[in-house]
């Protein structure tokens, strides 16, 4: 019976949190976004400390439920190791724990936060890693599906779906997210929680807490008759049946264990366990990522009119290039670069959510997979405040949109050689006319003949950086208007 | 993308019919049956092959179906990354055609993108030349030297691959006086073109407008010298006397050239599409009175019901078009006085309506931006007609218009191709037959988008 309800609830909440990476309109997480609010890291680097003092509280009365129930990854994991558990039943066994593995690891981590380089860190953290498997790898197959759905709506002269641009936004996350989980997945397959109770640093913390735990799993010694088969069926390999002993820091109160007993000789009680004894350690397993940070750019030149006029057919359209400088542009409600960098864990909540295809994560070692904005596929549109409201970890703060058309997070900058009033010699202004604050305006080009055509001058001072003159800029494949971070932000 | 709209609206105008002719049944109203001809897609033994309308050529004799064909709108596939004509539909359609009676076939170096002439001759050399008459134009606006202009007349002749015009055009004049003598008088190219006249190549000379009444007036004085054989011009019963933009009231043109006897050939009957997609109340009212014939029956049997005119263009896309405009025309019946009279307030009623008068025939492209002109435009008439367009945000079914617009312009227009990459810059403003002012439109249907996309009140 427990069995079914952690199940059931474990269903719930991993769905839930599944759709809340794929739905690109936004719509759910008004009701749902609670559900990545109350996971562990983010509530930490939220300094969410109602969350932490509620998981904390929660641990100690039940034990690492978290991992069972709210944890995406750990939930994942289960729903692996049970598909590989099809093929070979009671293949657990008990291992003793690998403290210094998974103290060391967590105290790799926690120094990586402090000395600033989280983006490393964040690897191994479970429910990021998880955002970025579902925004990687299930949003593009959940967006097709949509698209379908769009497909046959426009057939039917309906407005129920749209379609939406499947794109990778970042091929080294991607290739992050198939590594997270080729290995995760590996790991779930052949020993359960191995991930959790071996590198996990929120696992680490939850487990060092739920040793303490009020109600646990235990043996009863008088009915037990050692048949063994609790371990086998335990994906934590923390029972050990020779001394009826559990390891209540790696146990994930599955409770597993309590329906495979025939014999009724494990019950999750209040009573006093027996905590296990140790051994050595293992190998420290790490493996390296190398990061390519590939910047092909390609010249093509702007897209030019026929010689000899014809009527219908389309000019080809230059894709934009993203200007080869590295950028730390951030969201408004993001603070500074070094804010994000401090609280982001690079879940890619957000980036699933950008209606406005800006966000994508960063390719770049400093602020590596969380969101870096650019506007070669849109822009920052002034009435959408979604990635403020999806993030779990205050990395990007809700603000409303008042807020946001007073927030500067970089001001534009013109690039006299790509303007195609000089470079093609014709009237233009598409960047004044967009920008939303009036931070543009046209003058001429030569004050003193009143007929030279104009060019655009921008107001610092007015300008947030939204892109709306980068996008909307006709100079392809490199807009003869950019937008140049602040690395703090700043209100008008 | 384009073609699929009407593939909708096909099928919308499809359910309406049975909706009318069912609640025209109830209503019992006298001389009316229920449609028979409702069907998307006709069997072919209800069209009849032997009862087109023809008209008589004064000059030459030749007998011109009422209905020609424009090669303006050839049906395109995409190969290779490209878009080329599909030569299957084209064959198919021209043969269709000419089973059907119509026997004028209108193109232009400049149609389809260049393909329009060769992928039409293609079609026409499998029947016997003088089965069809054939109608192509000079084309030289952007290069109008004598060079240029007589390359681009020999040339047609060769994509068209026959060896006379039955009727040649000067293309799109009466912008400007000076205009029309860059093109045609200082290159001397309107004495050579009288000369092939003479010389048999081409069997009759004329031209196309778009313009203004006094360059008109200007050109209609050379007949003394030239004689013109035809003029083409756009006339239905919305420009009748209301035309709108730069043109010029039909009723004037076709009345100065009946004065002068010169046959009249006519473009644009339906405007694009815009007098057979018209606002849902709009067509109930046509319906009403004729529930058996179609919307765009209206403008061909207004057209048709003055003699003077030698033959109307419309270009077809599908054989659906293609069959219903066959039955406009056979037989022909004219329209009476009281029907025309009729159709004068329906097109006061529709001046209600603010679409862009856009015939889609993309003179404008390709916009050096990448812009999908035609296709904006089209988009935003589209909502006008449904009743899409909201005037105020305070609007009773706003969300739902909003909605409606937002989704459907991304889908009938490429995300790059929308109206918020317009640089202003004027280029297709010269081209463009009805004398929009392009560039202002754009910025007129971004800032309404703009305005929809905040959820601003206006």
């Amino acid at each position: 019976m427990l069995r079914k309800i952690r199940i059931s609830i474990a269903a719930i909440f991993f769905i839930c949190i599944t759709l809340l990476f794929l739905d690109f309109t936004g719509t759910i997480h008004a009701w749902l976004g609670w559900m990545a609010k109350i996971q562990f890291l983010p509530a930490v680097l939220a300094l969410n400390v109602g969350v932490i003092v509620l998981l904390v509280v929660l641990t100690l009365l039940f034990g690492r439920i978290y991992c069972s129930v709210i944890c995406p990854l750990g939930v994942m994991q289960d729903l692996i190791s049970w598909f590989g558990g099809k093929r070979k039943r009671n293949r657990f066994s008990y291992s003793a724990e690998k403290r210094w593995l998974r103290y060391g690891v967590l105290i790799v981590f926690v120094v990586l936060f402090v000395v600033g380089l989280n983006s490393i860190a964040l690897l191994i953290a479970p429910y990021s890693a998880y955002g970025r498997i579902a925004q990687n790898l299930l949003a593009p197959i959940w967006g097709f599906g949509n698209n379908i759905l769009a497909f046959i709506a426009e057939r039917i002269d309906s407005y129920a779906f749209y379609s939406t641009e499947v794109w990778i936004r970042s091929w080294v996350t991607f290739a992050v997210a198939v590594a997270t989980l080729g290995i995760v997945g590996y790991l779930a397959w052949r020993g359960g929680r191995t991930y959790c109770n071996t590198i996990c640093p929120v696992g680490t913390v939850l487990g060092f807490l739920s040793r303490f735990s009020l109600l646990k799993p235990v043996i009863d010694t008088s009915k037990c008759i050692d048949c063994g088969l609790c371990a086998k069926k335990c994906k934590a390999s923390c029972i050990d049946t020779k001394n009826h002993k559990i390891d209540y820091s790696r146990c994930v109160v599955c409770m597993d264990c309590l329906e495979s007993c025939n014999k009724g000789a494990i019950s999750y009680t209040m009573r006093k366990g027996s905590t296990t004894t140790q051994k050595s350690e293992e190998k420290v397993d790490n493996s390296r990522k190398n990061f390519l940070v590939g910047a092909g750019l390609l010249a093509a030149s702007a897209a030019k009119a026929q010689e000899m006029k014809l009527d219908g057919g389309y000019a080809t359209i230059v894709k934009k290039e993203p200007r080869a400088k590295f950028r730390t542009l951030t969201p408004a409600g993001s603070l500074s670069a070094s804010n994000m960098a401090a609280h982001c864990t690079g879940c890619q909540l957000c980036v699933s959510v950008c209606p406005n295809n800006v966000l994508h994560p960063s390719p770049y070692l400093e602020n590596f997979m969380q969101p870096a904005m650019s506007y070669e596929k849109g822009y920052c549109r002034p009435e959408c405040t979604k990635c403020g409201e999806v993030c779990p970890t205050g990395a990007i703060k809700p603000i409303s949109v008042i807020e946001k058309s007073s927030i500067q997070i970089g001001h534009a900058v013109w690039v006299k050689r790509n303007c195609i009033v000089i470079s093609d010699d014709v009237d233009c202004g598409n960047c004044a006319e967009h920008c939303p604050t009036g931070a543009i305006n046209m003058v001429l080009s030569d004050y003193k003949d009143k007929k030279s055509r104009k060019i655009p001058v921008i107001n610092k001072e007015r300008c947030i950086g939204c892109g709306a003159c980068e996008h909307l800029c006709p100079s392809r494949p490199f807009s003869a208007i950019y937008v140049k971070s602040y690395k703090e932000h700043r209100t008008i | 993308m384009k073609a699929e709209n009407k593939n909708n609206i096909d099928r919308r105008e499809f359910i309406k019919r049975i909706g009318a002719g069912s609640m025209l049944t109830v209503a019992a109203l006298s001389g009316c049956n229920v449609n028979k001809k409702g069907g998307s897609t006709l069997s072919d033994d209800e069209i009849p092959t032997d009862k087109m309308e023809y008209r008589t050529n004064p000059k030459t004799g030749d007998k011109v179906s009422l209905l020609g064909y424009g090669c303006m709108r050839w049906p395109t596939i995409e190969q290779d990354g490209k878009t080329v004509i599909d030569q299957e539909k084209v064959n198919s359609l021209v043969d269709y055609a000419i089973a059907h009676g119509v026997n004028f076939f209108d193109t232009a170096p400049v149609y389809v993108q260049g393909m329009s002439e060769t992928a039409t001759g293609i079609a026409l050399q499998r029947h016997p030349r003088e089965s069809y008459f054939l109608s192509t134009k000079m084309s030289n606006f952007s290069n109008a030297s004598r060079e240029n202009s007589i390359m681009m007349y020999e040339n047609s002749f060769k994509n068209l691959q026959v060896d006379y015009f039955d009727y040649y055009l000067l293309h799109n004049i009466g912008g400007s006086v000076g205009d029309f003598n860059r093109r045609f008088i200082d290159n001397g190219m309107l004495d050579f073109l009288i000369e092939e006249r003479e010389k048999g190549r081409i069997k009759n000379l004329g031209w196309s407008f778009h313009g203004s009444a006094d360059v008109f007036d200007h050109i209609l004085a050379y007949h003394e010298k030239v004689h013109w054989d035809f003029v083409l011009i756009q006339m239905n019963y919305s420009d009748w006397r209301n035309a709108r933009g730069r043109n010029v009231n039909a009723e004037y043109l076709y009345t100065e050239l009946e004065k002068r006897g010169i046959p009249a050939l006519i473009m644009e009957p339906l405007l694009g599409g815009r007098l057979s997609n018209v606002p849902a109340h709009i067509e109930a009212r046509l319906k009403m009175q004729e529930p058996d014939r179609s919307v765009a029956s209206w403008s061909f049997r207004f057209n048709g019901s003055y003699p003077n005119i030698l033959c109307m263009l419309s270009g077809m896309v599908y054989e659906e078009h293609l069959q219903d405009n066959i039955l406009s025309f056979s037989p022909f019946t004219p329209l009476t006085d009281d029907e025309k009279e009729f159709l004068f307030e329906t097109a006061e009623l529709m001046l209600q309506y603010p679409t862009i008068p856009c015939n889609d025939c993309k003179y404008c492209m390709p916009c050096p931006y990448g812009l999908d002109i035609p296709a904006i435009l089209l988009h935003y008439n589209r909502c006008v007609n449904e009743g899409n367009l909201s005037k105020s945000s305070q609007d009773e079914n706003y969300r739902k218009a909003r909605r409606a617009f937002l989704i459907g312009y991304d889908r009938a227009v490429e995300k790059e191709r929308q109206a918020a990459y317009c640089t202003g810059c004027k280029q297709c403003n010269p081209h463009c037959p009805q004398r929009i002012d392009i560039p202002r439109e754009m910025r007129r249907i971004d800032q309404y988008i703009e305005n929809l996309k905040q959820g601003k009140e206006f």
